[in-house]
């Protein structure tokens, strides 16, 4: 806008600085002075007009202090300042050409109307920012409590929906909320749960620590807690839980309240027991089983000094025959009756049965005085087997074989006391059964080498830990040796040479017997082919023959006459030099199938000779149906041969047997004879060899013909 | 479950409010008693303090106009208290039409308000966030309708970080947001500072304590500390001033000597 130097409209500018530089300094705007001088510039040009207006137009000043508060001038010195400076140069500036005393009093006027103006735009619009920022507290409020409504609508169905159990109680103890998730878990209502407090639910088995947390808790040290713990529910039962208890505070960090969270783990636990249950336990009879039981000994051999463990191993005697006869269904329950019987046997404290499989079962007692206890533990274990069991109609009886150990804690470990329980057990039952027998070291010690023996025997084979005794045989008529009889030794590395009793049974046992009985015979028969490749011509006093025993068990093998025929054929040894012998008592009850082999064998040209004849029920009507040829007469027959002059009733009996013997064509051998009396005797007798240590003991194959005859008894 | 991040537990109007404050040193009506019992105790130590107030509403004025003539159409105000007058979007609309502003605050009185103030303007709106949460900000969907981030914004922190405790990470949350900003955006920041300030430090330290006690710390940093913030920044000239020497329109010796209380600037990001 162009203006003339001190026209009117330079002069309306000069009056808008000096009004803008006035009340600048006190105005809120955030335009520079130059900005708001242009904004007061229109307003001057207002008031100048309304100056010099005809009539006084009250309006136009009110609307002009009305517009000072639009441009933010709402400091009550703006309005003073801006009423100044009008008072002092509008008319000056402004009012040229006016009757000075009318534009005063119009100037005032304006002022007034100014003021009334300012005023009035002022407290609208201070009204109104009231009113809007009341409004935006109100709309701010809202949101908030709309938020937190939601928050809380969304708190309140979590916690009760929630499947854990929730509660808050104050921090003495007493319930305040409870979802319904707890209450169901404690089977109480909701108001019968706020009535209680927390100290009140103590249970015998809450830890050590539980209370203490708590207290830390409440008295506001400790945040949170974290248990397990029991409590009783109003019916009795109890309801287990994972337990968190957290300490609430208010915004000022002051301890308020305390929150309980709980998981049931009721369930879980009782799952817990029983899987624990199940793998303690025998699922037929329901006692503890193996490693039950050896935990529970562990912990009776580990116990302190002073302190004894008894032990009860009780096999039943011929369990196996109801098992095969009446069936595993009988069996079963025969074994659970005898199960219900040994637990009422063992029912004091320190007291256990077991059953370790089977009919095995165990009675544990533990204390300081089980040598005493032990043996009445056993005696009432005896009794109540007595009663017969009834079984589907029948009356079983039950009979077991117990072994028991007695001894101080801390010296063996479960399984050496097991194992002798064991051996004892064995011992009762080889005893006859039905008893109880006491361990004794020594007895277990032939056992434990007897374990050993059997198995160690295969390996003794393979390592050729064997070697083969010869006991010549003797004929009576001329004394010269007619054979021997071949006896299996073995060289024990540890214990030396071991005769054929202490490992054939167990050989027979395992069914080593067969490829041991095997390796015999090949052996005896390469050493008869020896012998007379180096003693005897065709024109020598008859064939050496050779002795072999066969046992019980190679009787039974199907490839004894093939594995015969083989070792015969391969040694080119004809098969009259080959005694075999067998005793009679494998051949007691003997049916065709079994003598089968044995008479091919004898057809061949094989002897089968009858040994031990005369220890077992010697049945003479069945000497005829047996391929045999000799009888070997057992010891006992001519033991009191061996003096002079012999029992005459034994005399009686082996001259009827020897005569028996040749009328059915059979030989008969004498074994055990010991002196030079016995040997003449039995020659008189009519028996054809002898065998013993009058003659030789056995010995190497070279010293088959370095004999004795010197008397071994005295 | 969660309550939102921005929502108090309740509106307590009983107890003052910065942007209540700020409004009434502006001339404003949009507070209450408590708020202008607070500030008159703060005037008592610093009767210059509306001054300081009214220095910063300056700067953001010129500011804006600065970033709005570089070719700047997109505004991010956190900080932005009661929409009084001068608002940003009045003068970036005014420079370029169709600007768009996005204002960001905490309080929930001054985001009501604003709702209000920008009820029908498309180009402008509000977010109730803190400054402390960038990415409640970045990603809440009045930035994503507003504003394009891989185009230059104006980010204006303006006497809003001196409210952030060092304990808070003030650096850390300026550093988050510039992450964020294209190439050619702009940092328009003003601190309060004791450098500047026409009065004995101890005496200005009455008000500080004012701010204390209504839980509103004012940290009053040094001028090193505030340069800082522009950390990975490209200072615009004149650099980190007193407010009335930042791209004056009039000469700065006519302004109140409070108005040279603290500092501002402006940085470019590379």
């Amino acid at each position: 806008m162009s203006a003339e130097p001190d026209g009117p409209e330079d002069r309306l500018r000069r009056f808008a600085t000096i009004w803008s530089r006035a009340v600048f300094p006190v105005t809120s705007t955030s335009s520079t002075r130059p900005e708001f001088e242009e904004q007061l510039l229109p307003l001057a040009r207002r008031l100048s007009e309304a100056l010099r207006a005809r009539a006084f137009d009250q309006e136009e000043a009110r609307a002009v202090g009305a517009a000072l508060v639009g441009a933010h001038c709402t400091d009550p010195e703006a309005l003073s300042r801006t009423l100044d400076c009008v008072d002092a140069y509008l008319v000056l500036y402004c009012g040229q050409g006016g009757d000075p005393e009318h534009l005063r009093a119009r100037s005032a006027r304006l002022q007034h109307a100014m003021a009334a103006g300012f005023a009035q735009a002022l407290r609208e619009r201070t009204l109104a920012e009231q009113e809007a920022i009341a409004q935006a507290a109100l709309k701010a409020q809202g949101v908030v409590a709309q938020a937190l409504h939601a928050s809380e609508a969304r708190f309140r169905a979590v916690f009760e929906g929630a499947a854990i159990g929730i509660g808050i109680a104050d921090l003495d103890g007493n319930i305040l909320q409870v979802n319904g998730a707890l209450t169901r878990m404690f089977g109480m209502s909701d108001q019968q749960l706020r009535g209680r407090n927390a100290m009140e639910w103590t249970h015998p088995d809450d830890a050590p620590q539980t209370w203490r947390l708590y207290e830390e808790l409440v008295r506001g040290e400790r945040e949170h807690y974290h248990v397990e713990k029991a409590f009783y529910r109003p019916d009795g039962t109890v309801l287990w839980t994972n337990l968190t208890v957290s300490l609430l505070r208010d915004a000022d960090g002051t301890p308020r309240y305390q929150l309980a969270l709980m998981e049931d783990t009721t369930e879980r636990r009782l799952l817990n027991l029983r899987l624990r249950y199940e793998a303690t336990h025998d699922a037929l009879t329901g006692l503890p089983n193996r490693s039950f039981f050896f935990e529970r000994l562990e912990k009776a051999l580990a116990a302190g000094p002073g302190q004894r463990f008894g032990l009860c191993y009780l096999d039943l005697d011929g369990f196996k025959t109801v098992n095969d006869s009446l069936g595993h269904a009988a069996g079963d329950r025969l074994l659970v009756e005898v199960a219900d019987r040994l637990q009422a046997c063992a029912t004091a404290p320190g007291e256990m049965v077991a059953r370790l499989g089977g009919d095995e079962f165990v009675a544990l007692t533990t204390g300081p005085d089980t040598a005493h206890q032990v043996d009445e533990l056993a005696g009432r274990i005896m009794n109540a087997l007595l009663a017969p069991i009834s079984i589907d109609g029948r009356e079983l009886t039950v009979r077991g074989s117990i072994g028991i150990v007695e001894g101080p804690a801390g010296e063996r470990s479960p399984a050496e006391v097991l194992r002798s329980a064991d051996i004892t057990m064995y011992r009762a039952k080889s005893a006859g059964g039905n008893r109880f027998e006491l361990a004794d070291p020594e007895a277990d010690a032939r056992v434990i080498t007897r374990h050993g023996l059997t198995t160690a025997l295969p390996a003794a084979l393979e390592r050729g830990e064997f070697f083969i005794e010869y006991q010549p045989l003797v004929r009576l008529g001329d004394g010269t040796v007619r054979g021997a009889e071949a006896l299996v030794r073995w060289l024990h590395p540890q214990h030396g040479v071991l005769g054929p009793d202490r490992f054939i049974p167990l050989a027979e046992h395992t069914g080593l017997i067969v490829p041991l009985g095997r390796w015999v015979l090949e052996q005896s028969v390469r050493q008869a082919r020896e012998w007379r490749e180096r003693h005897g011509g065709p024109d020598a006093a008859g064939p050496l023959r050779i002795n072999v025993n066969l046992s019980p068990c190679q009787l039974n093998h199907p490839g004894l006459v093939q594995d015969t025929v083989d070792i015969l054929e391969r040694t080119g040894v004809a098969p009259d030099a080959l005694c075999l012998e067998v005793t009679e008592s494998a051949l007691i009850g003997a049916d065709d199938d079994l003598l089968k082999p044995l008479r091919r064998l004898a057809d061949m040209g094989v002897d089968i000779a009858l040994d031990d004849f005369g220890t077992g029920y010697s049945n003479l009507a069945n000497l005829r149906r047996l391929p045999v040829s000799v009888l070997k007469l057992d010891r006992s027959f001519t033991q009191s041969m061996q003096r002079f002059p012999a029992d005459p009733v034994d005399l009686k009996i082996v001259e009827g047997i020897v005569a028996l013997a040749h009328s059915l064509d059979l030989a008969v051998t004498v074994e055990g004879v010991e002196t030079g009396a016995q040997a003449e005797q039995l020659r008189i007798l009519g028996c054809d060899t002898a065998q013993g240590w009058y003659y030789a003991r056995p010995g190497p194959p070279e010293r088959l013909h370095q004999l004795a005859l010197v008397d071994a008894t005295g | 479950m969660e309550r939102p991040a921005w929502a108090p537990r309740s509106i307590d109007i009983s107890v003052p409010s910065v942007s209540r404050i700020y409004d009434f040193y502006l001339g404003g009506s949009h507070n209450f008693e408590v708020d202008r019992e607070a500030a008159r105790k703060a005037m008592e130590f610093m009767p210059g303090l509306p001054k300081i107030m009214q220095a910063n509403r300056a700067l953001m004025r010129r500011a804006v106009r600065f970033a709005a003539d570089e070719g700047i159409s997109q505004f991010l105000d956190i900080g932005s208290g009661i929409p009084t007058f001068g608002n940003v979007h009045e003068v970036a609309q005014t420079v370029r039409p169709g600007a768009r502003v996005v204002y960001v605050d905490h309080d929930p009185v001054a985001v009501a308000h604003s709702q209000a103030v920008l009820d029908g303007n498309t180009d402008a709106d509000v977010v109730a966030a803190d400054l402390l949460k960038p990415q409640d900000i970045l990603s809440s969907p009045q930035v994503e309708r507003l504003i394009d981030l891989n185009r230059p914004v104006a980010l204006l922190l303006v006497a809003i970080l001196h409210f952030v405790e060092d304990a808070d990470d003030p650096y850390g949350a300026v550093a988050e947001l510039s992450d964020a900003l294209a190439p050619g955006s702009l940092l328009v920041l003003t601190h309060a500072s004791y450098e500047g300030i026409p009065l004995p430090a101890e005496r200005a330290g009455g008000a500080v304590d004012v701010y204390k006690d209504i839980r509103n710390p004012l940290i009053m940093r040094s001028r090193e500390e505030i340069a800082r913030f522009f950390e990975g920044y490209d200072m615009v000239e004149p650099g980190l001033v007193p407010m009335p020497r930042w791209r004056p329109e009039t000469a700065p010796e006519d302004e109140d000597p409070y108005a040279f209380s603290g500092f501002a600037g402006v940085g470019r990001t590379a």
